[in-house]
């Protein structure tokens, strides 16, 4: 097992790397776009996020035509609801996965979701939020992706394939090859690294 | 409340990854209601979703997207209204107006069962044991329900194919695994058998989603099963 591993990790050199520093920041964008209806701002976030989003829509299964379609509608939204968006609440990039995700959910599975990011939109409080929790979410996501990127190539890979790109265990088990109990101590070991790495206290990990 | 069984991260992660079935997500979405721990861990886990996102290797799109996109902008109202098929924020409505009045019932929930737990119409199913099918969502081959347990009545031991959630709307049980009380979810994979039993001198009610029928390991329940649809 620890071969195949060495192995895999050699033919992949992708997965994560904290290239973030390139990148513009989004959730000013997103703040532009919501206050000003600054196209300028909100073409910076197609450009970035549109090829991406049509990625992750390809992933999970559409056809080509259905992932960029997926995709436009995407950020059409989160045009329409820029407006609504709070860095207090999420960094630009888990705003923009969950509006991503939940249309996937609604059209693509024709289901009904029950995720509440929409509560910033009905303007309940969130009475669950720590009140000592005052870094912001931009930063927060920040620190997990520090965290990951801390990661051997591994668990990042396995981290992703269950919780991104909807994998169950058995399913990822079957595409690297490596037996299931091995997936599952894989990503035991990933939560473990993460909580140890950013201080997360509670909640059973896997 | 406090709650000491949570959701696994396997469960939390597909949640995540919207890649549960309608009545599963359903009860995840329950719990996570009233479960600061759960939600604060679905939200690092959307967190890690949405910075996959940021860094994953894009796709091509098409020359004109960005222009035909642009095009729709002048189209969209501003500011957005939800349009009354966003069943979401429907539930959510009709839910913030009972947020007062009926804390035993999950907001998720309140679009598909009565207001009051004590207006269920309940179907008696077994000795002690009464059963209310939840109607109006997927259920692939599984089942989304509320069971009533009558005090010291146990649900005859069985087993799952494939996810069973449990969670706790009144009162408590206690299984092979632990006791679980009011907000508390019991998160069972196929590997596991149990015979719940409500342990305390009042109903235990829960609400239940499995993806497939349960397996059970008796006959006379599995006969129970045959007729009542559970």
């Amino acid at each position: 097992m620890a071969d195949k591993d060495v192995v895999m990790n050699k033919q992949r050199q992708i997965v994560l790397e904290p290239r973030e520093k390139e990148l513009p920041n989004f959730s000013e964008l997103l703040i532009n776009v919501g206050q000003n209806q600054n196209k300028a701002a909100f073409a910076d976030i197609f450009q970035h996020f549109a090829p991406r989003v049509k990625s992750y829509m390809l992933k999970l299964g559409s056809v080509d035509e259905v992932a960029e379609e997926l995709a436009q509608q995407t950020l059409l939204k989160v045009w329409r609801k820029a407006q609504l968006f709070d860095p207090e609440k999420a960094a630009a990039s888990t705003w923009i996965f969950r509006i991503a995700r939940n249309l996937r959910i609604d059209t693509l599975r024709k289901q009904k979701h029950f995720f509440d990011d929409d509560y910033d939109l009905e303007g309940i409080v969130d009475e669950q939020e720590d009140v000592e929790d005052k870094v912001s979410r931009e930063q927060k996501s920040h620190n997990i992706t520090l965290a990951l990127s801390a990661l051997p190539q591994e668990q990042t890979r396995i981290i992703r394939l269950s919780f991104y790109d909807g994998l169950s265990h058995s399913e990822i088990a079957n595409q690297l090859e490596i037996p299931l109990g091995t997936v599952k101590s894989r990503i035991r070991l990933a939560f473990g690294h993460l909580r140890k790495n950013l201080h997360l206290e509670s909640g059973e990990m896997v | 409340m406090s709650i000491h069984h949570h959701l696994s991260d396997t469960t939390l992660g597909a949640f995540t990854a919207g890649t549960l079935i309608e009545t599963i997500s359903l009860v995840v979405a329950s719990h996570i209601s009233i479960c600061p721990d759960c939600r604060k861990r679905k939200d690092q886990l959307e967190t890690i979703g949405g910075i996959q996102l940021k860094i994953a290797e894009p796709a091509g799109v098409s020359s004109d997207a960005l222009q035909k996109t642009m095009i729709k902008l002048g189209k969209q109202e501003l500011p957005h209204v939800f349009s009354p098929a966003n069943t979401s924020s429907l539930s959510s409505s009709r839910g913030a107006a009972l947020n007062v009045c009926n804390p035993e019932v999950p907001k998720p929930l309140r679009a598909y069962i009565p207001d009051r737990l004590e207006d269920v119409e309940w179907k008696p199913i077994a000795p002690g044991i009464k059963f209310f099918a939840i109607e109006g969502l997927k259920t692939a081959n599984g089942t989304l329900s509320l069971l009533k347990i009558a005090p010291g009545v146990n649900i005859p031991e069985h087993g799952h194919h494939g996810i069973e959630l449990t969670q706790v709307l009144k009162g408590s049980f206690s299984d092979e695994i632990g006791r679980f009380g009011v907000g508390d979810i019991a998160d069972l994979d196929s590997d596991i058998k149990h015979q719940p039993i409500a342990d305390t001198s009042e109903a235990c009610i829960c609400l239940i989603a499995t993806e497939a029928p349960l397996k059970f390991t008796s006959l006379l329940p599995r006969l129970v099963q045959y007729f009542s649809g559970m």
